[in-house]
């Protein structure tokens, strides 16, 4: 019986240290947003998405995409260099909890600039206007637009704006597959069950130029939306000069157009020309 | 307080959240419907006197039980529909209902054949023995003898499958049906990410609501019913 009670006490003691090497583990996260501001020695989170290739993607311990080397070359401004920044995951659904938790100090995540959005984090950017557009086989020439769409079979994102967009204009003409990642449409788009993958353009140019897709999908280059890739940032955050700075100074010097170029290789994207690189909005 | 109130009459004004949950409760209903008959074929054929048929509900057991649901979903979709081009309806959103309806039975087919052969198991082996003397083949003891005081035992089990299926009736979301809550969720949580508090409780709550009944009535049917020895 003693001897049972010292294991149960043992078991306690450990879950005890376990819970609190876990908040002294979250107060550490807390330090990082506090002091990103100053830089120096310290390290900056990021978030990112993992499974957008071309935009945001994890190979192992790799990290890849535009949204990638746009944060680090922000980063480099804010004095972080590549290996002080700590990648971490922002599912869509998450970013707004991410920010205003402090999980994070910056999102560079496809994360359209939006009013409703505005209400909970700050925006710096944008510094990328994407429009929605559509993804079809390479030997496809009947798609051309949302216009031509009357009876396809179409694949999107459940819960994202390019399905909603698709619901609210399109939905007496088409038939909508929601599924949970763009990868599982890719997949029904090249079994040939639906005739498109819709979605922002430079997303579908992220997952054309991926080595499995190459020369079999393309993007159609018709875009029917803006969206403004902004950078999110805590509400109260006051980064967003020094990085609305950098994000002019990335435009001006040609790197954003190397990162456009190396992240869409292959797939003869080009971004909106009317639209990109975009004008900066004021910081709040 | 009230300005909280307001963000759920928000929500519910420009979402059809009864509507979502009415979906999975639909998604429940027949998923639950077919994985009772067939759980209930694969426990006869676990306790059947056949080894082949043993065989073959041992295997599906194992094979299912132990696959994830969201992979057997999405090769409901990308599997069966997308590379085997079976079509189960010509109207969309009703042939991806009823594929995950399918791929729901089959996954918890193998928790309802697991659940009756518990309550088999609480038969005391006299009772199928005496069912044999007088006469009765393996089907006649089975159906008159075995699986009734079988199904009493096992209500409880069968109730905490029926509510793990409830929940994973949100799972359907990967078979590409859109009209569930998990896809509400995500739907709200993109364009009205400012309410995300009453978004989480909204859907936390209704599911306490589906699933505490459910969690009562199994109770009080198990009291009730049990076979008292």
């Amino acid at each position: 019986m003693r001897a049972r009670r010292t294991a149960v006490l043992a078991g306690l003691a450990a879950c005890a240290i376990a819970l609190t090497a876990c908040s002294s583990d979250s107060d550490d996260g807390g330090d990082g947003g506090s002091t990103a501001g100053s830089g120096g020695g310290d390290t900056i989170t990021i978030g990112i998405k993992y499974d957008q290739p071309g935009l945001g993607f994890k190979d192992g311990d790799k990290y890849s995409g535009f949204d990638v080397d746009v944060a680090t070359y922000v980063a480099k401004d804010l004095g972080y260099d590549a290996d002080q920044i700590e990648w971490k995951e922002a599912p869509s659904a998450q970013r707004e909890t991410l920010l205003s938790t402090g999980q994070v100090d910056m999102i560079f995540a496809t994360y359209s600039i939006t009013d409703e959005r505005k209400k909970t984090v700050s925006f710096a950017g944008p510094y990328f206007v994407a429009g929605q557009d559509l993804l079809v086989a390479e030997d496809d020439s009947d798609i051309t637009g949302p216009e031509s769409l009357n009876g396809k079979n179409l694949c999107s994102v459940s819960g994202s704006t390019s399905a909603q967009r698709i619901k609210d204009e399109l939905a007496s003409k088409v038939n909508l597959l929601e599924q949970p990642g763009y990868a599982e449409c890719v997949t029904a788009l090249s079994s040939g069950q639906v005739d498109a993958v819709t979605t922002d353009d430079i997303i579908l140019a992220g997952l054309a130029a991926q080595p499995g897709n190459q020369g079999k999908v393309k993007v159609v280059g018709n875009p029917f939306s803006t969206e403004r890739y902004g950078v999110g940032i805590p509400k109260d955050s006051d980064q967003c000069e020094a990085i609305n700075t950098s994000l002019k100074k990335m435009f001006d010097d040609g790197s954003w157009d190397t990162f456009i170029k190396d992240n869409t290789e292959g797939t003869g994207y080009t971004p909106n020309a009317d639209e990109n690189p975009p004008a900066l909005d004021d910081c709040a | 307080m009230s300005d909280f109130l307001s963000q759920f009459g928000e929500l519910f004004a420009s979402y059809d959240v009864l509507g979502a949950f009415w979906v999975n409760i639909q998604l429940t209903f027949w998923a639950g419907l077919i994985a009772l008959v067939v759980g209930c074929v694969l426990a006869l054929f676990r306790i059947s006197p056949v080894p082949s048929l043993a065989w073959v509900g041992t295997a599906y057991v194992t094979v299912f039980r132990n696959t994830p649901l969201t992979i057997i979903m999405v090769f409901m979709t990308l599997g069966v529909w997308g590379q085997l081009k079976i079509q189960v309806s010509d109207d969309f959103p009703t042939n991806f209902f009823w594929l995950a309806v399918i791929g729901l039975a089959i996954y918890h087919a193998a928790f309802v054949c697991e659940s009756i052969r518990s309550g088999v198991n609480t038969v005391p082996l006299g009772q199928a023995e005496a069912a044999r003397a007088i006469g009765l083949s393996f089907l006649p003891a089975a159906r008159m003898v075995i699986l009734p005081q079988a199904f009493r035992g096992a209500i409880a089990p069968l109730g905490n499958t029926l509510i793990a299926l409830i929940k994973n009736s949100t799972v359907a979301a990967a078979a590409g049906v859109a009209t569930e809550t998990s896809t509400l969720l995500k739907n709200m949580i993109e364009f009205n990410s400012s309410l995300i508090y009453a978004i989480f409780l909204t859907f936390a709550v209704g599911y306490v609501i589906l699933v505490i009944p459910v969690g009562l009535l199994t109770t009080t049917l198990s009291r009730r019913l049990a076979v008292r020895r």
